[in-house]
């Protein structure tokens, strides 16, 4: 890696003022410290600092069996939980060579995006509300709500379902799930122009985030940034394209990419993931194969001494899992790449140079989630 | 001259954007049926949650107070996170062997992280989960629960 | 015609009377100051607690809420509430912190926009402060609220407080120039400084309309401009919350807090009220050139509620805009008053100018 790319030595100066956004900041979105050496309004470094919200989900791992994994799982990026009990689930299934149904394959699949919909829309409205318009979150939620309440007439739960079960599913979908699901998308169909009119056409607003933070190609994949932060600097990075699982070999949509690699062109990869989500859902919602929500597992699953690995596309970006099993019942090391620990790192190159405002925006537009930073 | 033509374009171009977010806004203003917010607890009497909705593990019990657990202890095992303590007693049964019964099911709310896996793997399915969701208590005692209630027994059928 | 109107002359000047005939002279001027402190004390603890209701409840509205709804009727007790806690709230001292000035600041504030409420004319005869100045008047005190402003920010020893501070200087500093440019023009218009001349210039006739299109420009100019001379949002740098936490105030707790935030509504209530005295008549009824009948109807409505109905009007549009727009960044803040504002308000006072010296205004 060139030295161009990653300037990974800060020097500290003694009269450096230094401010300290977080642990507790209303835009650092939970518990992360930024230390923000400013020059005037203008920031001259920042240096994130990890581990406020550490739990040691992957060390707990080794004690729990797969089964009970999935709901550790939820609890990384908490945004996208269906998507990281899926990538679990995908793991040992393909250590026990399962073949999942095709039905579980559809219904994991429009879950998936769902829950990505649900992700991408508290995205917009934290980003509004981080940019100052207040309004903005509050029609994010209130559209999210929908979508809350289709998981929570299936799954029972809101936002930490534990819907997946290694095999399949925990039990099958209610039967008015498809209905609701086709109100959603033709209700979120009229809503989402309106929030391009509240924000992305708004002259303020594209002020603020046109040309800041800007990303080369390079620098993304230097650092390992991936999912719409990436694709925001035209880096072809989707998992769901790249290796599909689930059913996403079965449709029709486009991967989202920005040449500009700026803070607003990460914001246009989102919004028009919205659309292709809602492309991707009306294509299977209506296919659904009947059959069996889950494939035979035996109750007590035993991973084949061996390596397996697997990766999912979250919300955020490439969730890979890494499972060492010694052939017991918990694995021997699991291992978890979350894509915000990876997106986190480029913030001093974005935002470095820029003024504080820009560094809300440019956090907010890498969408952190800092449970899945710290595990 | 081009600058000043584009300046004024800008000008306006940035007022018209201005104006079609306040147009949103501005519509909501003037529709108040559009509001969202639910009213609790006012409408307690008519909220009603989804029957899968996860508020707490209950153990169902019949009109004989009689219940399916047979204390196989299967739930305490997969409880990821030790939320539930199955105490078990030996009692004679009919014919003088003594047979292993439920003494206290005991369910820590506190704990409990809803993953549905107790419920799952049941063999007798003796558990389910309730809709009850107001579990704020000032005492952190009251969150751990026993869930066979007091007097009751096996469910004879339940037994193989 | 506007004699139709209520004269609260008639009733300032009985009490003025029934006063001097119990007393001497000056114990009369005495006693009247302090009543009319008194009132002003009454009203402007009422106006903001109310005005802080009716913003929490305009942006509910907006944001599909239904907004405090919980003390009183219709929440209406909701901030009566908020202000209890507030005073029962410990005053937290700071440590280093300069606590003079730290004390000071809140008062600061809170003085500077007392200062400007008095020569806000609410009704025909209702009208404290009437100098022959007073617009500059009310642009002078209410700029010193800045000062409060700034010594809190330094006088927090804290650094959020700091940037806030340095922020809304350079903010209310620059912005002060367009408003009182558009505020000049009208008065260019009219030709008087003093507010009560401004408003009876305008018995035929409102100066928005008036005014031809320059006219309405200063009106735009003057509600961004006053916008962001009183931090509101979409100009709350200041205090802008997803980035400086609170800015300026973060350290305050309590009653210092609630002066903060009470100058800031008032602010927001005498930019509103100089904003309808100037452009849209002040408490001078509607009336559409010769529809006598319409004229005399609109005549029976009070002085009083007119200037109410316009000022809150103007107060509306201010909430629409902060719970409508994003927040600007300093350096954007600053492009738009010195690049689009000034030089517009500038031409538009040339223009208006050469109206005037050509009489082609009504
Ligand atoms: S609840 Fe079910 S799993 Fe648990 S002890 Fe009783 S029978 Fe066994
Ligand atoms: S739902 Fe999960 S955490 Fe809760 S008691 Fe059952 S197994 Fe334990």
């Amino acid at each position: 890696m060139s030295e161009e790319i990653i300037k990974d030595v800060i020097v500290r100066e003694n009269e450096d003022y230094i401010i300290n956004m977080g642990p507790q900041h209303p835009s650092t979105h939970g518990v992360l410290r930024f230390e923000v050496c400013l020059k005037g309004e203008t920031v001259k470094y920042l240096i994130p600092h990890i581990g406020y919200i550490h739990r040691g989900i992957e060390k707990m791992c080794e004690a729990d069996t797969y089964q009970q994994i999935i709901h550790l799982t939820d609890r990384m990026d908490y945004l996208s939980a269906h998507i990281n009990n899926e990538a679990v689930c995908m793991v040992v299934e393909e250590a026990m060579q399962v073949e999942v149904p095709e039905r579980v394959k559809y219904i994991r699949t429009i879950l998936d995006e769902l829950n990505r919909l649900a992700s991408h829309q508290l995205w917009w409205c934290a980003f509004g509300m981080d940019l100052g318009a207040l309004t903005a979150f509050f029609y994010g939620l209130r559209d999210r709500e929908h979508i809350l309440d289709i998981f929570e007439e299936s799954f029972g739960s809101r936002l930490l379902h534990s819907f997946n079960t290694p095999g399949g599913l925990m039990h099958d979908v209610h039967p008015n799930f498809q209905k609701r699901t086709k109100e959603f998308i033709t209700y979120f169909r009229k809503k989402l122009p309106e929030y391009d009119q509240l924000l992305t056409g708004n002259i303020i607003f594209q002020e603020r985030v046109k040309g800041v933070g800007y990303m080369s190609r390079e620098k993304a994949i230097a650092y390992g940034v991936t999912g719409p932060s990436a694709r925001g600097s035209n880096l072809a990075c989707d998992i769901r394209k790249i290796a599909p699982y689930g059913a996403y070999d079965k449709v029709q949509f486009n991967e989202i990419l920005m040449t500009e690699g700026d803070t607003f062109a990460r914001y246009q990869v989102r919004m028009g993931e919205m659309w292709e989500s809602m492309k991707i859902i009306e294509q299977l919602i209506d296919n659904i194969p009947e059959g069996d929500f889950t494939a035979k597992m035996k109750p007590i699953i035993k991973l084949p001494a061996g390596e397996y690995f697997k990766r999912v596309e979250t919300a955020r970006g490439e969730l890979a899992v890494y499972v060492v099993s010694d052939g017991n019942k918990t694995p021997y090391r699991m291992k978890f790449r979350s894509p915000n620990f990876s997106n986190l790192f480029v913030m001093n190159e974005l935002a470095a140079g820029g003024k504080i405002a820009d560094l809300v925006a440019i956090s907010g537009s890498l969408d952190l989630v800092i449970p899945d930073i710290d595990r | 001259m081009n600058s000043i033509s584009k300046y004024f374009s800008d000008l306006f171009k940035g007022i018209s954007s201005l104006w079609a977010g306040m147009r949103v806004t501005g519509k909501y203003f003037v529709s108040p049926g559009q509001i969202v917010t639910q009213q609790y607890p006012e409408n307690r009497a008519t909220l009603k949650m989804e029957p899968r909705f996860k508020g707490e593990i209950i153990m169902p019990h019949d009109e004989n107070n009689q219940h399916a657990c047979t204390g196989c202890g299967i739930c305490e095992i997969n409880c990821p996170n030790g939320s539930i303590e199955i105490i078990t007693d030996r009692v004679p049964n009919a014919d003088g062997k003594l047979e292993r019964v439920i003494d206290k099911h005991i369910f820590h709310l506190s704990m409990c992280t809803f993953c549905g896996l107790c419920v799952k793997t049941c063999p007798s399915d003796a558990l389910a989960f309730g809709q009850e969701f107001e579990h704020a208590v000032f005492d952190r005692h009251k969150l751990t629960k026993v869930l066979n209630q007091p007097g009751s027994s096996l469910k004879k059928e339940a037994k193989k | 015609m506007s004699s139709k109107i209520y004269d609260f002359s008639s009733l300032t000047g009985s009490i003025d009377a029934a006063l001097n005939s119990w007393m001497s002279p000056g114990l009369a001027v005495l006693t009247e100051l302090v009543i009319i402190g008194l009132v002003f004390l009454i009203f402007y603890a009422l106006l903001g607690l109310f005005l802080v209701y009716l913003e929490r409840k305009v942006c509910a509205v907006i944001q599909n809420r239904v907004g405090p709804n919980r003390v009183g009727k219709w929440g209406l007790l909701q901030t009566i509430a908020d202000l209890i806690k507030l005073l029962m709230k410990e005053l937290i001292p700071i440590r280093k912190a300069d606590h003079l000035l730290f004390v000071l600041a809140p008062f600061i504030v809170i003085i500077a926009s007392f200062m400007a409420m008095g020569a806000v004319p609410f009704a025909k005869g209702l009208h404290v402060l009437d100098f022959n100045i007073g617009v500059f008047y009310v642009m002078a005190v209410s700029s010193l609220g800045v000062v409060g402003i700034l010594i809190a920010g330094w006088s927090s020893n804290s650094k959020y407080p700091l940037i806030g501070a340095m922020r809304s200087g350079a903010q209310i500093v620059s912005y002060e120039l367009s408003v009182g440019l558009s505020l000049m023009a009208i008065v260019v218009f009219s030709g008087t400084m003093s507010l009560s001349g401004i408003i009876e210039s305008q018995a035929d006739g409102w100066w928005i309309f008036k005014g031809h299109i320059p006219a309405f420009i200063a009106f735009i100019v003057f509600l961004i401009a006053s916008t962001a001379e009183i931090n509101r949002g979409p100009f709350d740098l200041a205090e802008a919350e997803s980035e400086l936490t609170a800015g300026f105030h973060t350290e305050y707790s309590g009653i210092k807090f609630a002066f903060f935030f009470l100058a800031e509504y008032i602010n927001m209530f005498i930019v509103a009220a100089l904003g309808a005295t100037v452009f849209l008549g002040g408490w001078m009824p509607f009336h559409i050139g010769n529809w006598e009948g319409f004229n005399q109807v609109m005549d029976y409505i009070p002085s009083i509620v007119w200037f109410f109905t316009k000022t809150f009007f103007i107060i509306y549009v201010i909430m629409w805009f902060k719970w409508t727009f994003p927040r600007l960044r300093i350096d954007q803040l600053l492009t738009l008053e010195w690049k689009f504002l000034l030089p517009i308000s500038m031409f538009n006072i040339l223009l208006i100018a050469f109206l005037v010296l050509m009489h082609w205004h009504f």
